[in-house]
């Protein structure tokens, strides 16, 4: 210490504490720095990559920088992406609803486009035209640890908030207009929540605010549940309701009871020969 | 049969037939009558007729074991067991006495087709009318009847009697009136009231503008169906139970919504119902009573399953569409000190299906 403290009064010894204070708090900072801030690099080379995407691909319709497109009598031609987020971005293009092959009632979920690294890459590019809600981790849809009786309150929300339109068994149904809510049976939760959140085209919104992420877990939850269900009743006939169960009946039902009728009134075998006596 | 068979061969006319359009042109084809009778396989030989009757026997058998197997499976198949994904109780229970009743018709009808006697049989088509004689007597025992009681001399005892059968009604429509209470003006008001938090459907958590986001639809209660979380920490439980509840609820379930203020084009008077863009409105169809939660957010309609009536919930809920004839009710809303959106006032008219007295 005695060599510390015989040149404190070196000309240069302010600018070699200065130095270390400068040290300890950058390294401080480093080691507490909030995660996020991480990816900062990457995150420019993705949202580079997803712009380039973006503008071959969705500028069309969304602009140049996703400000929407009116129409001529000031409907959306394409809405704006500003705000949507990350999750509406993996939603549309990760099921294939988004690029839309052409105008029409309802765009259509198909065999995706892009690869799961260019969905990120334009989800990245989309988020950050400005803040909307990122896309689920994991932990947002997983289904362990619920029991029996959270699934049932799934059920609950299920039918009070779903079912109006995508069918008391999750089936999906018919809008107005040609335009249809699409079955849950079989979908990717990720793309369930995602749904809630941003609400697609003419799905409203769940927000988290109302139904908590752990009410959303419940419901699809009780969603495989439903899936897996056994069909205690018989087959389900797609569990659509009067529409299959009407035409199984009309067509199955009556048509076999009506060919029943003509075999019985039908005459029957006979023969030329006479009774031998 | 020696009674359709005359000297020709040919089926006779019939008597009580009025043929005489036929015999005054003629008969364009002549009458073949009755193809020759062609007996059966089993009619002529002993040993199909005794194979018919053992299929016949079998069958009965066979139905008389399947009804013996439905009351196996019932009391040894576990409910909850499943074959190729159905419940395999109810498969095996449909199958045997599906199958048992089946055989029973094929059996009889089997029995009738190759076992009965086979003989053709014409019945001959009669007009409907009783003969003249008959209706004049028929007529004769009336007048004589409605004569001698004296109902048309007699006015005393005939307007007393009709006088006895016209009260009679009475206790019939006492006994009617009496199957419940009359619902007075139960109809015209739900529990909402200043003051009452709209909460979320199912969880009871209050909602604050906040949680509500643009194009959110939100299923909604009044807080009194749920425990609330009292100003002190304590909680207040549910106001109605059982039965009251669900009457309550069937009244007071509302959606609320939210879509861009410059969107709305509400009718004056409710145009300062709203909470900056989110609208309340009763779920209950005015129709015929279906929960309506089918709510398109770009067009802001909202649509009944049950008839498809739709109603443009950004123009105060007016019908567009469908056999409802009434707008749908809104609820008037605001915040409460604590910002958690309120019913600032009962619903305005009755929510729910026209009744008579509501005009």
């Amino acid at each position: 210490m005695k060599f510390l403290s015989a040149r404190r009064r070196h000309p240069l010894a302010g600018l070699v504490v200065l130095l270390l204070a400068l040290v300890v708090m950058g390294g401080l900072y480093s080691a507490f720095r909030p995660a996020a801030a991480d990816q900062s690099g990457s995150d420019t080379a993705l949202i580079s990559q997803g712009r380039r995407l973006f503008v071959v691909s969705c500028a069309t319709c969304h602009g140049l920088n996703g400000e929407g497109i009116l129409t001529k009598q000031n409907t959306n031609f394409g809405p704006p992406l500003v705000g949507v987020g990350a999750a509406a971005v993996d939603f549309q293009v990760g099921t294939g609803r988004m690029p839309m092959a052409q105008p029409g009632p309802q765009a259509q979920a198909r065999t995706p486009i892009f690869d799961p690294g260019e969905v990120r890459a334009l989800a990245a590019y989309v988020a950050s035209l400005g803040p909307g809600p990122a896309i689920p981790t994991d932990a947002q849809y997983s289904t362990s640890g619920l029991t029996a009786e959270q699934i049932a309150q799934g059920g609950e929300f299920f039918r009070t908030n779903c079912t109006a339109c995508h069918n008391f068994a999750g089936k999906g149904g018919a809008l107005p207009n040609g335009k249809y809510a699409p079955t849950l049976i079989g979908v990717n939760p990720k793309y369930v929540i995602e749904a809630m959140i941003t609400g697609p085209q003419q799905m409203p919104k769940f927000s988290n605010g109302v139904i908590k992420p752990q009410e959303k877990r419940e419901i699809i939850a009780y969603l495989q549940q439903l899936k897996s269900q056994p069909g205690y009743g018989g087959s389900k006939l797609g569990s659509l309701g009067p529409v299959t169960e009407g035409l199984w009946g009309w067509v199955l039902g009556i048509g076999v009871l009506v060919l029943a009728t003509v075999w019985i009134s039908n005459n029957g075998a006979r023969v030329t020969k006479k009774k031998s006596q | 049969m020696s009674e359709i068979t005359s000297s020709n061969g040919h089926p006779p006319t019939d008597p009580h037939h009025d043929s005489r359009s036929t015999q005054e042109l003629g008969e364009p084809i002549p009458n073949p009558g009755l193809p020759e009778h062609q007996p059966r396989p089993s009619d002529v030989d002993p040993a199909m007729e005794r194979r018919a009757e053992r299929q016949v026997a079998g069958m009965f058998v066979a139905a008389t074991v399947l009804a013996l197997a439905f009351c196996v499976c019932y009391f040894t198949i576990d409910p909850q067991a499943t074959v190729f994904g159905y419940g395999a109780m109810n498969l095996a229970l449909g199958t045997t006495l599906g199958l048992a009743l089946l055989l029973i018709g094929l059996g009889a009808n089997h029995w009738a087709r190759k076992l009965m006697a086979d003989h053709e049989i014409i019945e001959y088509r009669h007009s409907a009318a009783s003969s003249p004689e008959d209706r004049e007597a028929a007529i004769t025992a009336f007048k004589t009847g409605a004569a001698e009681s004296g109902f048309g001399r007699r006015t005393l005892v005939r307007n007393t009697l009709l006088g006895a059968l016209g009260v009679l009604g009475l206790p019939a429509v006492v006994l009617l009136r009496d199957l419940g209470p009359l619902p007075g003006d139960s109809l015209d008001h739900t529990v909402w009231r200043k003051g009452v938090r709209i909460v979320n459907d199912v969880a009871g958590t209050p909602l604050r503008p906040a949680d509500i986001e643009l194009g959110q639809l939100v299923n909604a209660e009044p807080a009194l169906f749920f425990p609330q979380q009292g100003p002190n920490g304590k909680v207040i439980p549910a106001r109605y139970d059982g039965t009251a509840l669900n009457d309550e609820k069937a009244k007071a379930a509302v959606i609320l919504v939210r879509m861009l203020p410059e969107d709305i084009h509400p009718i004056k008077s409710q145009a300062s119902w709203g909470y900056d863009g989110i609208l309340c409105y009763s779920k209950i169809c005015t129709h015929v009573g279906c929960p309506i939660s089918l709510w398109e957010q770009q067009t802001h309609h909202l649509l009944c399953p049950c008839h498809q009536s739709t109603f443009d919930l950004a123009h105060s809920g007016r019908v567009i569409f469908g056999p409802a004839a009434r707008s749908l009710p809104q609820l008037n809303i605001g915040l409460d000190s604590e910002g958690y959106l309120i019913a600032l006032h009962d619903f305005y008219v009755p929510v729910g299906p026209s009744f008579w007295e509501r005009g």
